[in-house]
Formats: structure tokens, sequence, C-alpha cells
């Protein structure tokens, strides 16, 4: 086991550089760069200052020069200067953005498994009833409907008519002022929410995946003598059906593992949330080199990672599954 | 204050974005009429001001900062030695007075004496020297070293002088020294100043503000500096809110969650009419420093004659782009300065919205109407493509309506829209577009050398449209080396007669800046320059002040 993982460890290093190298690529064939920002329309940027900014930047350099140079900080775990003016260290950028993020999809995808499994399940054990079909549309609704429109119409009713919640941003103008209590009341009424909205939003998924998993598992053989046995019907439902049906949901954690840190670009710009989602963009839509590398290592890395992590989940949980 | 440095120094960026700097000319206030003229009230010291912003700021120095955010930031906490005042004239601000020497070619700056910088050390010429030197160091990754380059020999002979001698006289020059001054005791150790914590984390200057602190992507907050020269700021704490998305950041501003915006014209016309709404905020309008065109490659067959450009300028209805983009909050532009100003020449040649003429001009050249009613010359139809950038409102709304006016003459014009940088860079730059529709924002300075000069229509210079007169050529010379300003008006006058003549751009129009300020500010007057110029004596009566717990 412990040389599975070892060597499926030693296989993220090529994938990573060979995901870095396309993602430098790709990067750089967007048209304009970092310099546009402060030069492009800017009659007093003349060809000889837009000059001296390339080689500021190292722009000047061939890209498989610049490639190298920053793959040799990677090396050394350097993701290097933001372009940014502010030029603070991408690290940090990422650090202080990275809690945001994380706290609120943890809280959301707390929400949908607290949700979607009784869901799924219940609507599995009694398909086709009423309780299934309206949790179906229900779920499917939240699939369906664009989260910006929700999310406004759900500020307007309880930010501006009722007044109960803030409308944007983590905290109040005045929390440093709160008792802590008082913080942490302020911190919570601000994710209300985005925290609902992102986990309305992904209900639908994980439901249907539930139900169809658990009708599954129903019709199984097993489940069969189970019942046959004269076995109590919650006995046979969570006890034999169920911890089987969840096996899959392995898969589906690990795959999420990247998703805990990578934001919601549309969810965070309307909720004025200081999250890695905004980041990326801003880097994006600036050409911060440097910083679009960074956020898309650590995405690509935990996705690798999160993928080992439920293969060997599988084999710890499912005796079938043999590794070596 | 705050908007106005930005228009000083950002010079003639043209922002994707619309209505964000200042503002000018034929004031207007709308407001619910609660704040009683002639009540006689004392202004108090104390609460707070909360703006929302759709950018995050990127750094504190101007220098190396190209962005309004981060340009508003930087004008709480630093000073020029010049700014414009209310009238938009330039006055002094660290400099006391100046003197242009006869010829034009010496400025000598008297400065302030007593200003002391946040940390309390006193701010002297050195300073001064200081950021002229760091500005035209090829260290400095800054965007704006140009106007400093032009400079012969800068001195300082007393710490309350300071003298640049240029080697012809240079009227921008005098703007370009509204940058913000820099201390040099406290940036002198780093030869990158943008590496600098005064850049990264926590500036010091000598402006009215202090900076408290900076949460990235969330807020910036400043302190009144109860030191500041020209006396202490009523309102005690100035604060930015990052909101990214315009519809939060209105229902912010309802909420109560911002204190101040600028609305869009739809905000202003239609969802801020409520009773609610008037008695919590008043509403002002003013024109705004910019306007919207629609330019031509004057290198196209169709357009690099002048008479067909003459009737597509008749087949266009300013006043249905007035109507439809800015719901009637603005006014037709006839030329590129900004209505209202000295240098603004209303008399030049107009053409009106004529369809009929439009076609019998475009007859005329030849074009006759061909089966489809697209009009044909030599078997070609007039067709061609409209280029504009992605995510701007009005810009794609005034592209729909010259589409169809266009179409009523027999032209058929296709739009395109583009994200800002393959727009900018791989369609204009490369000058692959037959025309686009663009804004430029207005520098109280009429310099506009870059746009209109032949000899700026190279690889990313400005003059994209390929336009040259040798008489425009003559007279922007001629403007920028006089400070003169009688004579400077004259050469612009004439220029913008060429230029509405000839119209290498069609000028579409000019909006209006339209913030929206909650009530319990008083002492706001506005002015040609707008409402932010005296800031610093906007207050809060003490009953009205909202929050406390900020108060020293």
């Amino acid at each position: 086991m412990l040389r599975y993982v070892f060597r499926r460890l030693l296989l993220t290093v090529p994938l990573l550089v060979g995901i870095s190298l396309i993602s430098f690529l790709v990067m750089h064939m967007a048209p304009g760069g970092p310099i546009g920002v402060a030069s492009d329309m800017n009659p007093k940027a003349t060809a000889e200052v837009r000059e001296r900014l390339k080689a500021y930047y190292g722009l000047d350099q061939p890209l498989y020069i610049q490639y190298g140079r920053w793959l040799g900080r990677m090396a050394t775990l350097d993701f290097g200067q933001s372009f940014s003016p502010d030029g603070r260290q991408v690290v940090d950028k990422i650090r202080e953005r990275i809690p945001v993020t994380l706290s609120i999809n943890v809280l959301s995808m707390g929400i949908i498994f607290l949700v979607a499994i009784p869901i799924g399940i219940y609507s599995a054990v009694r398909k086709d009833s009423w309780f299934d079909r309206i949790s179906t549309v229900t779920v499917f609704t939240g699939f369906a409907v664009p989260t910006f429109w929700l999310a406004l119409l759900l500020m307007i009713l309880f930010g501006v008519k009722l007044g109960w919640l803030p409308i944007s941003g983590l905290v109040s103008l005045e929390h440093d002022s709160f008792s802590l209590a008082g913080r942490i009341w302020d911190r919570a009424r601000h994710l209300v929410l985005p925290v609902l909205l992102a986990g309305f939003g992904g209900l639908a998924g994980f439901s249907r995946y539930m139900r169809s998993n658990m009708l599954e598992v129903i019709r199984q053989d097993y489940i069969a003598t189970a019942k046959a046995k004269g076995l109590p019907e919650r006995q046979v439902v969570f006890r034999h059906a169920m911890r089987n049906a969840l096996l899959p949901v392995i898969t589906i954690l690990g795959l999420s593992v990247p998703d805990l840190l990578g934001g919601s670009v549309i969810f965070e710009t309307i909720f004025a949330i200081p999250g890695m989602g905004q980041l990326f963009y801003q880097g994006v839509m600036s050409r911060d080199y440097p910083l679009i590398m960074g956020v898309l290592v650590i995405g690509s890395f935990l996705t690798l990672i999160g993928n080992l992590l439920a293969d060997v989940g599988y084999a710890l949980a499912d005796p079938r599954i043999r590794t070596g | 204050m705050r908007r106005l440095l930005t228009a000083v120094f950002v010079a003639i960026l043209a922002a994707g974005s619309i209505g964000l700097l200042a503002g000018c000319a034929g004031e207007k206030k709308e407001s619910s009429g609660k704040e009683a003229a002639g009540k006689q009230e004392t202004p108090a010291h104390g609460d707070a001001i909360v703006f929302g912003s759709n950018g995050d700021v990127s750094g504190f120095l101007t220098a190396v900062t190209s962005d309004s955010a981060s340009h508003d930031a930087a004008g709480y906490v630093f000073n020029g030695l010049v700014r414009y005042d209310k009238n938009v004239k330039l006055e002094g601000e660290l400099a006391e007075s100046w003197e242009v020497a006869p010829g034009g070619k010496k400025i000598t700056f008297r400065l302030r004496k007593g200003v002391k910088w946040h940390d309390n050390v006193a701010f002297t010429s050195e300073d001064v020297m200081f950021t002229y030197r760091r500005m035209i160091d090829p260290k400095t990754p800054t965007a704006y070293a140009e106007d400093f380059k032009q400079v012969r020999r800068a001195s300082n002979p007393d710490p309350y002088t300071f003298v640049v001698e240029y080697d012809k006289p240079f009227a921008p020059a005098l703007a370009s020294w509204g940058i913000s001054i820099l201390p040099k005791h406290l940036l002198g150790k780093y030869e990158d100043i943008s590496r600098s914590p005064l850049n990264k984390s926590h500036p010091i200057g000598t402006g009215p503000y202090k900076f408290v602190e900076w949460k990235p992507g969330e807020r910036v907050v400043f302190e009144a500096n109860p030191d500041y020269f020209e006396g202490r700021p009523y309102i005690q704490r100035v604060i930015t809110r990052v909101i990214p998305d315009q519809a939060t950041m209105f229902l912010e501003l309802k909420s109560g969650g911002i204190d101040s915006m600028n609305l869009t014209p739809l905000q202003y016309t239609r969802q801020t009419e409520t009773g609610e709404f008037r008695k919590a905020y008043n509403k002002y309008r003013y024109t705004a420093f910019n306007y919207t065109y629609l330019g031509f490659r004057l290198s196209h067959p169709f357009f690099a004659d002048k008479k067909i450009r003459q009737a597509i300028a008749h087949a266009i209805s300013k006043k249905e782009l007035v109507e439809g983009v800015l719901f009637g909050l603005g006014q037709e532009a006839i030329g590129p300065y900004k209505p209202g100003t000295w240098v603004y020449n209303p008399d030049v040649p107009k053409f009106p919205y004529d369809p009929a003429k439009a076609k019998g001009l475009l007859a005329e050249a030849g074009w006759k109407p061909g089966a489809a009613g697209t009009l044909e010359k030599g078997g070609k139809e007039f067709q061609f493509t409209v280029l504009t950038n992605a995510g701007n409102e009005s810009r794609a709304k005034t592209a729909a309506i010259l589409q169809q006016n266009l179409a009523a003459v027999g032209i058929k014009m296709e739009i395109r829209t583009l994200e800002w940088s393959a727009f900018i860079n791989e369609f204009v730059d490369k000058r692959k577009f037959d025309a686009v529709i663009l804004g430029w924002s207005v520098t109280p300075d009429p310099d506009q050398y870059d746009i209109w000069s032949s000899k700026k229509t190279g690889p990313k210079e400005l003059n994209f449209v390929g336009y040259a007169n040798p008489e425009v050529d003559r007279l922007l010379e001629e403007g920028r080396r006089t400070f003169d300003i009688e004579m400077r008006k004259k050469a612009y006058f004439r220029i913008q007669e060429i230029l509405a003549e000839e119209l290498p751009y069609v000028f579409l129009y000019v909006p209006d800046s339209l913030p929206a300020v909650h009530q319990r500010f008083h002492g706001i007057e506005p002015a040609a320059a707008g409402i932010s110029y005296n800031f610093i004596k906007w207050y809060v009566p003490k009953g009205q002040q909202k929050y406390t717990s900020f108060q020293k």
C-alpha cells in the first residue's frame, strides 16, 4: 500500500510539470500582456517605456527562458512575485484568500451532504412517491436557476426589504469593535446567503447520485436476503443498503478536494467575497502571469492528490479492490 | 479631490468603463431639498463615509499604478505640487505659488512651509527632487516617465524652492506636477519604489487622510489627518469597499451598506425615483470628462473619402443615442473637448441627422441601392464591421442604434464585441478594423497631440485611425508650446473646426456623471469639477452621525 502511494506521488511530479507547461503556453497565447494594463491606450507610455516595463518583468526573454526561470523557482516552492503593481508574493495573496473560500465551500458542502443523502435515500426507498417527485423538482430547480439571479432576489428580500441579513461582504465595517460573540454572529450572518445558495445549487447532482446508487443496491440479492431474514426495514436500509450505496461517494469526495479551494467567480463577485475565484479572475484579466500559474499549480496539485486519496480510500473501504 | 487627481494623472486613458472620472459644468443637483438653504449649521467632526468601488487597490504609489481605484486611494494620502480647483483651473497644493519664466522654458515652484509628512518629518524641496529623480529612474516601473523626461534640468536651490527647466516650452508640463510627491526619508533606501511598504501595504504622505488598513479584496480605510495643512477634514473616516458587481453595489446603497456610488442612467431615472430613496440620498448630475465616438480606419477604401464620412454623420441620430443610451442624461458631442470648458468650441461645422442628405451624398460618391436594399458600387456592397469592447453596455447599445441608423440609408454594419486586451492588441494595434466604437477621457489640459498628430500613427500609438492633416499637426505643436491661454485657445478652436469638418471620428455623445450621496453629508457644492474637490469640507451634523465607534 505504502509503495503504491509513494509511486503515485512520484508520478505526480512529471504530470505537474506537463500541466504547468501547457498552462504556461496557453496563458502566453492569450492576446495582450501584463504591461498592457498600464500602457494600452495610455499616451504617456512611449515605446521606450514599454520596452523598459517588459524588461522589468522579464518578458523580453524568449518563452523557454521565462518558463525555465519559473520552473526553477517552483522547484524551491517559490511562487514568485505578482505582476500587479503592489508586487506582493503570490503565496501571500493566495494564503489570505484560502480561508475565505475554504470555509464557504466546506460549509456548503456540509449542507449538501446533510440534505442530499437523506433526500437521495428516501426518494430511492419510496421511489415514485410524492416526496420523490417534489424533491426531484426542487433539486432540479436549484440546479437550473441561474445563481446570480436567485442571489439578487434573496438580497433584495432579506437585505433591502426585510433588512435581516447583510447584502455582501464578509464582515460589517464596525466588526473590530464588536465582542467575540458579536464578531462570530456578524460573520455568520454574512455567510448565510452565500452558503445556502451554494448548497442549493449543488443539491441536485449529489442527491440524484445518491438516489440512483441506492436504487441499484436495493435491487441486489443480499438486500432481498436481508429482507427475507425478516430484518426491520430501518435496519435493511441503513445498515445494509446505505453503507454500500455510500461507497462511490468517496470518489466524489476525492474529486471535490480541488473544488474546496477553487472559488466560484460569479458567486464571489455577486457577494463581494474576496476569495480564490475573484483572485484568479482578476489575475487573468490583468495577465498577472505568476499569480495565474500559482493558482493553476495549486489547483492541479490538489486534483491529483484528490484522485489519489479517492483511490486509496476505495482500497481501504472496499475489500474487492486490491492495490499493488 | 480624489477623482480629479485621477484625471490629472491618468491622462487620456480610454478606460473600459465610463463615467468614473471627475465631472463638470451644467451642474444640477436633484435632491429632495431637505438640505434647506440658509439654515446655519456648524460643521462637525466625526462619522465615516463608505464608498463602493468596482476594483481593488493594486498599490498606493500612483507612479506605478494605473487603475482608478488605486489613484483614488492615493488621492487621500498624497498631494501634488499643483491640482485642479473647482473650476478646473490649476492651483497650488504643496506649491504655494509658481511662476513660468518668460519664454516658458522654466517653472519655479515656491513650496508651502510647515507641511509635515504623516510621520511628522518636515516636507521640503528634497522630497520633490527625489520624486522627480525616481520618475525618470529606469528602475521605477512607471508608465508615466515621459512628461518628466522632457525636463532638461531640475534643481532645488533652497528647502522651499523647486525649479525645472525644459528645452522647449511645454504647456502640459505644469499639470504633470500634480503627481503624488513622495517622502525621500522613507523611500530613499529603495532602489525600486514599487517594492517598498509604502506601495505594498502602508502609504505615508502629506495628504488630508492617513492610511489605516487595507484588506485586499475587501476594503481600504483612511482616517482624518488632524494636522493637515488645509485644516483637519470633518469626516473622520473614509472607507472604500470593493464590490465588483454593479447590481450588488446598488442594493448595498439602497440598504445603507454604502453611502455613495455613481449611478447608471437607468438607475438614475428609473430605479431611484422612489420617495424612500429621495429621502435618504441626494443625486447629483454634471457633464462627465469623457466622450464616446465612432472612429474610422481612414485607409479603408470606404472611409478614405471625406464625403462618405460626412454622409455617415448625417445618417446618425445623436439625439436617439442620447435618449436611448443615456436616457437623456448627457449631450451630443461635436468635438473632442468637454462642453462648457474654455477650450470647447461650440461653433464648428455640424452634420445634423438627415438620412435623405446622407443618401444623396452617398449617391454622389457612386453608391446606388442594390437588389437587397444595400448600397452597391461596382458590384461591391457597402458593408463593414464595427468593433467594440465586451462588457460595456452603453457601447453595445450605441452599436445597436448605429446599426439601425445606417441600415436606414442602405449601409450594412456588423457588430463585433471583443475582450478588451484582444480588441486592443489584436485589432486596434494591428489596424485590423473597419471602424471602432470607443471613448476617451478628456484631460483638463487640452493637449491631444497623441491622438491627432500624424507623427503618432506608429505601432501602439494612439492615432490608430491614421489621421493626417498638416494644419492640425502645426496647430497641435503650437498649442503645447505656449502657456498663453488665448494663443492656445485659438489653436484648439481651429483644430476643432477642422476635425468637425473632416470627421476622422464621428463624435457621438458626452455622458453625465451621476453620483448619489447619502443626505446626511452636508457641505457638498457641485461645481465645474464635480463634487469631490471640496471633500475635506463635507461634514455630518452631530445628531445625524451614523458610525460612532470610529471616533477618537
